[in-house]
């Protein structure tokens, strides 16, 4: 019997059976920019100029960290509700803490980023050690972090100096651009250390990762940090962005997060996906309001075509998958 | 007396001699495991499993299902942590708490549930616990493919392209993808769970030339398989388990010597009578040019008490004819009949119900229809609670009655209650589960795919006699095997697939194991079914 040469396909075929929902959302991210430039120009009769872009990226900031870090849990097969209770913790207290001196802009800045890398490790800890649903974690903490942000912040208020502002959330130039290319690489790097193909690794198949001698336990809980840090980034964005504080402020940011995991291509079983994806998922959601402020949909009805834009774009997946993850056998399995 | 002292106490009664015992010297036991226990639950896995391996030695481990053998290998793999019991490794107590534990040790393994990662590619499969550095230690996933392809070549596999994902794999594919995996880790100890279960021939040839190298560059294999022939062909030694403890090692073994120390019985003939249809019974079910993704205008007829073959080599269109006459597949075209009138089957609903019924029995029990973690009773009675309720409330006594009565009939699970989740039966068990439940739908139509892949002699030899009572019974059945054996055994017909279509019918004397054999691999068509 002739064994059969390898039936070499090209590498597009590749990639576009492992990344297909990563192209998809990118094409969405272009589809919906192309739409924003059409309404935007119909109204002013010309392009939009360079503070709307940074504007928009600007406020799109929050959304991105906090959706890449939750696309990272999801990609283990958890999930992360606490990140909005992370985001009202963190936000406030940069609002109430952080002096106009370069120490204290920096001290405080570090000091959050580790509160919620705190807030991660005792996620992570007991899902792994204690055994716990993701769910029943993650909603308790939220809960707990809501608290002791209201505690910290009872009313908005507060004030983030202004250079701080300047430098996370200016609106009058492209420094926004700066961190959305930051935290690109920041994923390009931990996709290609062994971190990053354990989280894969998990999110394919648990067992079969610890089988194959991966530590299990350590990635799932490195996932949770992950998240927490950039949940804690995003409140700092969210503060400088609003130049103060408010205790609920990342409460909308909750289901956004998921929202911009699922536009991002990222599997919700796990182990498929890339985190380019969310940044992209993020600037879709972001660039999406002003589509609707400029189609002049009346902004009672926004989160309802939100609803319908973001099943439209899960059933594309869905289609796209299923298309490019056929086999040579027709999908002998 | 102290718990050392009753051990030798104990031991001294024991005869120390004996054919068994291997003699004592430098190369002796390269891992001896001794007194090895675990339980899940209520159910005792393994009671007594020891084990002693030597360098340089193909190892058969063998017994039925249920009788401790994957247990024994998840707990010599690190997967599974034991309740008691010692291993040694070179002499040295070792202790197996985890995977990476195991593998220091120079253990692998190949599992029998597949333990590839599904959306990873090949080349990230193979070397996820060796992924080549680059500068600032950042993997450099651009040379992943070339390097897993030289691994892969290294072995002798040169079909599988390394970036391909293990999901759009045949499953053949993915286990030699395992295997090799496996071997990249230079295990000094190799343990192989099933590994041929889902080979086509060739590959089995070139596991057993792979293992035969290992075994020469000083490697011990330890092998199980339900598969005599291979064992005899392989093994250097066979351990034998039976009810969670070892009962002998050997070096040879005959195979009902073997059946005997399996299930502690003497099995006799292990195939039935063959079943016949009578010559005028009429059809159940016909099949005119038949096309489906896979398969390629397949035609013929199913009679009344006839167990009809479909052999050929693995992967020329069985599975998916299968599929497609269940409604799993959706048929491209043709002509299906049941019971003389003409059917549409679109999906498994419209097979079930197709006039007098069509009901596959497939080889993947828990994917592809029972709820495993549901009472015995409850997936019996799934597809017929409507008829066995009243004003939409199910009459549980009748229930009962019939589900005993069946349980009963069919043997399963020997003494298992109802309610009973259908995971804590045996494989074999589950699989007449399977079939008690088409039986109680009341299909005539009976598809069995490959059903005894993976099930110990003892079931298997059940499940012929379920197939050949059904047939006398006056049901159809269509049986495809992976061993080819059971379809010489059990059929009077027999429609040999290559590529997607019949390139053989075989009928009367002319079913046997060679001549099916024959067929499968001939280049030239010569008849058509």
């Amino acid at each position: 019997m002739a064994s059969r040469a390898v039936d070499r396909r090209g590498w597009w075929n590749y990639f576009a059976a492992q990344q297909a929902t990563l192209l998809l959302a990118v094409i969405i991210l272009i589809v919906t920019v192309l739409a924003y430039l059409g309404f935007y120009a119909a109204q002013f009769h010309h392009l939009p100029n360079s503070f709307a872009w940074d504007s928009t990226i600007t406020n799109a900031l929050p959304l991105v960290f906090v959706g890449v870090g939750q696309g990272i849990v999801v990609l283990t097969r958890g999930l992360d509700l606490s990140v909005s209770g992370t985001m009202d913790l963190t936000n406030g207290l940069a609002a109430t803490h952080m002096h106009a001196s370069l120490a204290s802009m920096l001290g405080w800045t570090l000091i959050v980023l580790g509160v919620g890398a705190a807030i991660g490790l005792v996620n992570g800890l007991l899902v792994t050690v204690g055994r716990l649903q993701p769910i029943v974690v993650t909603i308790g903490t939220m809960s707990i972090l809501q608290g002791a942000a209201a505690a910290i912040l009872p009313e908005p208020g507060g004030s983030i100096p202004q250079a701080y502002t300047n430098v996370l959330g200016n609106t009058g130039s492209p420094v926004g651009l700066v961190f959305v290319a930051l935290i690109i690489i920041a994923w390009l790097v931990l996709r290609r250390r062994p971190l990053g193909f354990a989280l894969y690794a998990i999110g394919n198949d648990p067992q079969a990762a610890a089988a194959n001698g991966l530590n299990v336990a350590r990635a799932r809980i490195a996932a949770y940090v992950l998240s927490g840090i950039l949940a804690a980034a995003a409140g700092l964005f969210l503060a400088a962005g609003s130049s103060g504080g408010d205790a609920t402020g990342g409460d909308s940011y909750l289901l956004a997060s998921f929202a911009a995991v699922v536009l991002g291509g990222v599997s919700f079983r796990g182990g498929r996906g890339s985190m380019v994806g969310v940044v992209c998922g993020a600037g879709v959601l972001t660039v999406l309001v002003n589509v609707l402020f400029y189609a002049k949909v009346n902004s009672f009805y926004e989160s309802f075509y939100q609803g319908l834009f973001l099943v439209g774009a899960v059933l594309l997946g869905l289609g796209v998958t299923a298309f490019t993850s056929r086999g040579r056998r027709g999908g002998a399995r | 007396m102290s718990e050392d002292a009753v051990r030798s106490a104990v031991t001294d009664d024991v005869p120390q001699s004996g054919p068994e015992s291997p003699a004592p010297g430098p190369d002796s036991a390269l891992l001896e495991a001794a007194g090895i226990s675990k339980s899940f639950g209520a159910v005792q896995a393994l009671a007594d499993g020891s084990l002693e391996l030597r360098r340089a030695e193909v190892h058969a481990l063998v017994g039925e299902n249920g009788a401790g053998k994957s247990t024994l290998i998840k707990v010599l793999s690190g997967v599974t942590r034991a309740d008691g019991g010692e291993v040694r490794v070179d002499g040295r107590p070792v202790r197996l708490d985890s995977p990476s534990a195991a593998r220091r040790l120079g253990l692998g393994t190949v599992f029998q549930e597949l333990s590839l990662l599904p959306w990873m590619t090949v080349a990230e499969n193979l070397l996820i616990d060796q992924l080549p550095r680059g500068r600032a230690g950042l993997v450099r996933r651009r040379s992943l493919p070339s390097e897993a392809e030289k691994v892969l070549a290294h072995f002798g596999i040169e079909t599988i392209d390394p970036r391909e994902i293990p999901e759009r794999l045949s499953l053949a594919e993915r286990q030699v993808v395992e295997i090799v995996r496996a071997l990249h880790r230079r295990p000094r100890i190799l343990f192989l769970d099933e590994a041929t279960a889902s080979l086509p021939k060739h590959q089995v040839d070139w596991l057993f030339e792979t293992i035969d190298r290992e075994r020469s560059a000083g490697c011990c294999v330890v092998f199980t398989s339900h598969r005599w022939k291979e064992v005899e062909q392989i093994a250097d030694r066979i351990t034998v388990f039976r009810n969670g403890r070892k009962v002998a090692t050997r070096p040879s073994l005959n195979e009902s010597e073997a059946v005997t120390l399996m299930t502690g019985r003497r099995v006799g003939e292990i195939y039935p009578p063959r079943p016949r249809a009578q010559p005028d019974a009429p059809a159940l079910l016909e099949v005119e040019d038949l096309h489906a993704d896979g398969v390629d205008g397949v035609s013929f007829s199913l009679r009344r008490g006839e167990v009809l073959g479909i052999g050929g080599l693995a992967g020329q269109g069985q599975r998916e004819l299968f599929l497609s006459l269940y409604g799993v597949r959706r048929p491209g075209g043709g002509k299906i009949t049941v019971g003389g009138r003409e059917q549409r089957i679109r999906r498994p609903a419209d097979a079930i119900r197709a006039h007098i019924g069509i009901a596959l029995v497939p080889e993947d029990r828990k994917g592809e229809g029972l709820l495993l973690p549901l009472p015995i009773r409850d997936n019996l009675t799934l597809p017929i609670l409507r008829r066995l309720s009243t004003g939409g409330l199910v009459r549980r006594a009748d229930e009962r009655k019939l589900v005993e009565g069946l349980m009963d009939q069919l043997q399963i699970g020997g003494g298992r209650r109802p309610t009973e989740a259908v995971e804590t039966l045996s494989g074999g068990n589950q699989q007449k589960v399977l079939v008690g439940r088409w039986l109680l739908a009341e299909s005539e139509i009976l598809l069995f795919y490959d059903v005894t892949r993976g099930v110990d002699v003892a079931t298997k030899h059940d499940l012929y006699e379920l197939i050949a009572s059904l047939a006398a019974e006056g049901r159809g059945i269509l049986l495809y095997s992976s061993d080819t054996d059971e379809i010489a055994h059990l059929c009077e017909r027999v429609l040999v697939m290559r590529e997607g279509r019949v390139a053989r019918q075989l009928t009367g004397a002319e079913v046997d194991t060679e001549k099916i054999v024959a067929a499968s691999v001939m280049e030239e068509v010569a008849a058509n079914g």
